[in-house]
């Protein structure tokens, strides 16, 4: 074919990492990261005994040497497992070890028959893909591996939308699947049948190790963005594919292994994913916890405003007492009053800082809150001195729903300590 | 005359007979050997450890028996699996997989949806009204990590609902909910045993028994008594199962083992 | 190839002796930290931390153009703990599971140090070949310096975990009476991860990347079939990684094309496989002979059990085989084949389609019923009697209750409870058509 080889290597790429993906996604919601890693180092020697009995590189052994291997590797590990009592990583570190230590030391002994060498077990030739082409009837129709990777895919597609419910519910809750009549043994070992015929599919052009890679990280990386099964699924795809283009690009920029860095840009994906994911990314989760300091610290300062304000209405609290009454750092403090002033709940002149009228209703609103919470617990038979810690961190999370419930449930209009509890609808 | 133990009646739900479990070697169940009427509302009581647990699931296959059978309706429990609604414990789960509750309850409908094929619109429908009977419907796409405790296991009440079964086992289905929960739970229950369903319970609070049970099974590693609540739930027999000390035979025992340091 | 064998078991040649002492090393401390490694559930961490060990070997060399042992192992060990901290991480701040997080350090470290690797073989044309032992490992290559280098780690490794040996042992097996004892159980966990890091380090030059977690795990679990003590399994474990580690080199210097890795793996696997079969309580030959035995025990008994409540309910001396198939759920024809089994062994007899049971076996069954029996009173009020007898590791319940046991247990509910001993009585009621005296 005439097209640029360029696009022959990113489309085995790219179909490469999309098949892994795929599949891989539900290895790692079922926490059998390492089950795929262990069949993608074990069906090596699978492929070197197909080389040597067939003496070609005809796929067809290849693909059958593997699935063996991979059958073997996971009836060895639930053997050792259940029935030797050998721990479960233990035994999947003994069993691939095992077999991929067999594969290398065939395909060293046997140079020369088989059509491997040690550095394209690891990471694969995919830069040969253009000229490794396909004769049918005499016609050129194109690179062998595209081929054999594009009914991978394809398989691998129809495999997840058949059984797209018995895949989830065997990877949910297998205890339930069994009870409505979904075999989960069998989902298991088909599920690692395919991963073992792609693990082949896959192994020349990106090798063993950076199978692996593909199989598990665009997955997690989509985990991390939704909850939805479908969506992790078309994201996992997505960054598989994502990570050939880039990862080709860079190969050729910094001369060195398409394979490699394609893994490396997966990897990339991972870490922005790790990172910058609106819900699960540590960034957000940073965001937000400072975000609730900054509440915390905004609510106990409204309600030292207000305690004094029921003593004496015309009392001006000065700057240091209010980021004191915060109670946390004194950073968090400052950005809390200024966004105090900010939203008008709060105002200054040259005597000090004093509730605004929107600031006065929050603070009831709080102090509600706060009051009817040590109402509840002291009915609930807590000694009074017990009871302000818990509704000191309570306070700033009762909800208007919560709220009404206690002031139903509590209808009082003292606290504890005999002060007056604000109405739900007190202005001051 | 029939032994309350053994009713009369035609075909039970449940038959179980000589059955004994052993956990490592160590009983955990002994010679349990009774026949659960169909259309009951049965409560399964014990101390910690009596095998509670222990004796639905070994019902359900999920633990192998050292000895004895167990029969659905005059079948192998193989035959008659989509016949058992099961709701279990909380902890069995990975919360963080990406489900929501209507797809967690729509999984209840996949015995009848059978391989291969989707669920339809009518599973769908079904799938929501049980959502709706626990009071879940507003959370239906909520990932059920989002979920608290008590809402996590109306979902899964919900769940069994949609299965449709005919007979119930939930392994302590009040355990750590609220008293709102508590109460939609046993209305659910008392709805189901009054379209003919029959279902076991594992339960942990005694105060409650006679309130929510018509029939009791009282196990201390050993069926101590089983039978109609107001028949079998009698101090004596409450004695037998949480209090072994103040038994004859443990004052046997004490003897014996006086005798043998030589008292 | 026989001249090369001789040559190296005479051990004249000094590169020799550097290569075989290295490799004894190398598997002994693999094997002796595995025996903790495994125990404490680190078994792949050990693989994370040595494939995310490569990308700080190529560093390491693209920094300082260096290809010397100390600098080469010092960026394996920077980038290893990194990889290491990454999956702390990662598990403890997302939702990423740890195996995922193993996976994904593992994986990606590698692709990584893979790039580097490539980059440096066609920039520096051909300049790498040092370095690309380090992912299948070649033993021959070590020289007198890496060896003093591994010799100095070996002896650290080894005085570490002698001192350490008791702090280990509780941190493994109750971590929280480590804390009772004052030692920070997070401290010696975060000592034992570091020697596991410098034994990987060691290993990697001989074993390579790749397989070097083989070694810290598969002669660990070899060991763990011969003994139920921790000092006993680490000497075994090191013993065998040393031979592995040996038996690998010799191998491999007679075919040079393969590496030494691989077949160091090869020989531990080997190890694992004879001990898990032979060792001779836990071993699967000693298991599965007992496991018959106690089959067929179990099967004779429920068998005579079943049949003396039968016949006992149904006041009859001989019963169909199928109504036992009925009280037992069985098939009828399992109960007639255990029947003829029976038969040959003296308990039963079959006449006109029926079975019945000889004298022995109707004093056999007896016995079984009334233990089962008594076992339910047993169980009920175990926790007070003698701790011997209660847990013993029991491999048939039934005869846990002994003869001596059941005696006094029989007499006492007769003083105490006027029960005559033949009719030892649970809810199925009383063996009354078998008073002792004879039946019909």
């Amino acid at each position: 074919m005439e097209l640029d080889s360029a696009f022959w290597i990113i489309l085995t790429g790219s179909l490469a990492s999309a098949s892994c993906a795929l599949l891989g996604t539900f290895l790692v919601l079922r926490k059998m990261s390492l089950l795929g890693d262990a069949l993608s180092h074990a069906v090596l020697p699978g492929i070197a005994i197909a080389f040597l009995l067939s003496d070609s590189r005809a796929i067809f052994p290849m693909f059958v040497g593997a699935a063996l291997c991979g059958l073997l590797t996971t009836l060895l590990i639930e053997a050792f497992h259940r029935k030797w009592n050998v721990q479960e990583d233990a035994s999947i570190g003994i069993v691939f070890t095992a077999l991929f230590a067999l594969g290398v030391v065939l395909v060293t002994a046997y140079a020369g028959q088989v059509d491997l060498d040690q550095e394209c077990v690891l990471y694969g030739e995919i830069a040969y893909t253009p000229w490794d082409t396909l004769i049918w009837n005499g016609v050129d129709v194109g690179p062998r591996p595209v081929w054999i990777l594009g009914v991978v895919f394809i398989l691998n597609i129809l495999f997840v939308c058949t059984l797209y419910k018995e895949l989830k519910i065997a990877s949910f809750d297998s205890a339930m699947a069994m009870a409505v009549g979904v075999n989960a043994t069998l989902i298991h070992y088909l599920l690692m049948g395919m991963v073992s015929l792609t693990t082949v599919a896959a192994f020349e052009s990106v090798g063993a190790i950076l199978v692996v890679a593909m199989f598990i990280v665009p997955g997690a990386s989509a985990y991390l963005w939704s909850d939805r099964l479908v969506t992790i699924l078309c994201l996992a795809v997505l960054f598989g594919v994502l990570s050939a283009w880039v990862g080709y690009w860079i190969a050729g920029i910094w001369d060195s292994s398409i394979a490699g860095a394609i893994v490396t840009v997966a990897g990339a994906i991972f870490l922005l994913s790790l990172l910058f994911s609106p819900n699960q990314g540590v960034i957000a989760r940073l965001w937000q916890r400072a975000a609730l300091s900054v509440q915390v610290a905004q609510d106990h300062m409204l309600l030292a405003l207000v305690r004094r304000f029921e003593v004496d209405e015309t009392h001006r609290s000065s700057r240091e007492e209010l980021l004191q009454a915060a109670s946390v750092s004194h950073l968090v403090s400052r950005l809390a009053l200024r966004s105090l002033e900010k939203s008008r709940l709060v105002v200054h002149d040259s005597q000090g800082w004093a509730l605004a009228a929107g600031g006065k209703q929050e603070a009831l609103r709080l102090l509600r809150n706060h009051r009817l919470w040590e109402t509840y617990l002291s009915g609930l038979g807590l000694p009074e001195n017990r009871v302000h810690g818990p509704a000191d961190a309570v306070e700033h999370f009762i909800g208007r729903q919560l709220a009404a419930e206690l002031g139903a449930e509590v209808d009082q209009s003292m606290d504890p300590q005999g002060k007056r509890i604000p109405l739900s609808d007190d202005k001051g | 005359m029939s032994d309350p133990v053994h009713p009369t009646e035609a075909v039970p739900p449940i038959q179980i007979h000589d059955m004994t479990i052993a956990y490592h070697k160590k009983p955990v169940l002994w010679d349990v050997d009774l026949d659960v009427p169909e259309g009951v509302l049965v409560g399964i009581i014990g101390p910690n450890g009596a095998g509670k647990s222990t004796m639905i699931k070994a019902v359900m296959d999920l633990i192998p028996k050292a000895s004895g059978w167990v029969k659905i309706y005059d079948r192998p429990y193989d035959q008659m699996r989509s016949a058992i609604g099961y709701v279990p414990q909380r902890e069995s789960v990975d919360w963080d997989f990406p489900v929501n509750a209507l797809d967690v309850v729509l999984m209840g409908r996949y015995g009848h949806v059978g391989w291969l094929r989707r669920p339809s619109s009518e599973d769908r429908r079904i799938a929501a009204e049980a959502l709706e009977k626990v009071g879940m419907a507003e959370f239906a796409q909520r990932q059920i990590s989002q979920l608290s405790g008590g809402q996590q296991q109306r979902v899964f009440l919900a769940r069994a609902l949609a299965q449709d079964a005919r007979i119930y086992m939930m392994d302590e289905p009040f355990a750590g909910v609220d008293a709102a929960t508590e109460r939609a739970i046993i209305d659910i229950l008392i709805e189901l045993r009054s379209q003919g369903k029959t279902i076991l319970v594992v339960h942990h609070d005694l105060q409650t028994v006679t309130a929510y049970f018509d029939w009791v099974i009282m196990l201390n590693m050993r069926v101590v008594a089983a039978g109609p609540t107001n028949e079998v739930f009698t101090d004596e027999n409450l004695q037998k199962t949480y209090g072994g000390r103040l038994t004859v035979l443990s004052q046997a025992a004490q003897a014996m083992a006086d005798h043998r340091r030589g008292n | 190839m026989l001249d090369n064998a001789l040559r190296f078991l005479s051990l004249a040649d000094a590169n020799v002796r550097f290569v075989l002492l290295g490799s004894l090393l190398i598997g002994a401390t693999g094997g002796m930290l595995g025996s903790f490694a495994v125990l404490r559930r680190r078994s792949l961490l050990g693989d994370a931390l040595a494939h995310a060990a490569l990308p700080g070997v190529a560093l390491a060399y693209l920094a300082t153009g260096s290809k010397s042992l100390p600098v080469l192992l010092f960026g394996a060990t920077v980038a290893g703990v990194l990889g290491v901290l990454l999956i702390q991480f990662i598990t403890q701040y997302t939702r990423v599971k740890a195996d995922s997080a193993i996976g994904i350090v593992l994986s990606v470290f590698f692709g990584i140090g893979i790039v580097l690797l490539t980059h440096i073989q066609r920039a520096g044309g051909g300049n790498q070949s040092g370095l690309d032992k380090f992912l299948f490992g070649q033993a021959a290559s070590m020289v007198g310096d890496d060896l003093r280098v591994m010799t100095v780690l070996t002896a650290v490794i080894i005085v570490a975990v002698l001192a350490l040996y008791k702090e280990f042992k509780a941190l493994i097996f109750d971590a929280g009476f480590l804390s009772t004892l004052g030692f920070s159980a997070r401290k010696v966990d975060a000592m034992l991860m570091g020697l596991i890091v410098l034994t990987v380090m060691v290993g990697l030059q001989a074993v390579g990347v790749v397989l070097i977690a083989a070694m810290l795990i598969t002669p660990a679990v070899a060991a763990r079939f011969w003994s139920e003590r921790l000092g006993t399994m680490v000497v075994i474990s090191t013993a065998f990684g040393g031979v592995s580690g040996v038996v690998g080199t010799f191998v491999s210097s007679l075919a040079p094309r393969i590496p030494t890795g691989p077949v160091m793996v090869l020989v531990a696997t080997l190890f694992f496989v004879v001990s898990a079969l032979c060792a001779p309580r836990r071993g699967m030959l000693a298991r599965w002979r007992r496991h018959r035995h106690n089959a067929e025990r179990e099967r004779r008994h429920h068998f005579l059990r079943a049949f003396i409540e039968l016949s006992n309910k149904e006041s009859r001396n001989t019963l169909p085989a199928s109504s036992l198939a009925v009280e037992l759920g069985w098939k009828v024809s399992r109960v007639e084949r255990l029947g003829h089994k029976l038969a040959r062994q003296g308990y039963a007899r079959r006449s006109d389609g029926e079975w019945y049971l000889t004298d022995a076996g109707v004093e056999e069954g007896i016995f079984i019923v009334k233990s089962h029996r008594l076992w339910e009173h047993y169980l009920y009020y175990r926790s007070i009697l003698d701790a011997d007898h209660v847990d013993r590791p029991a491999d048939e319940v039934e005869h846990l209750l002994t003869p001596e046991i059941i005696a006094d247990l029989e007499q006492i509910l007769a003083e105490e409870r006027g029960i005559d001993p033949d009719e030892v009585v649970n809810i199925h009621g009383t063996l009354s058509h078998y008073r002792r005296g004879g039946r019909e």
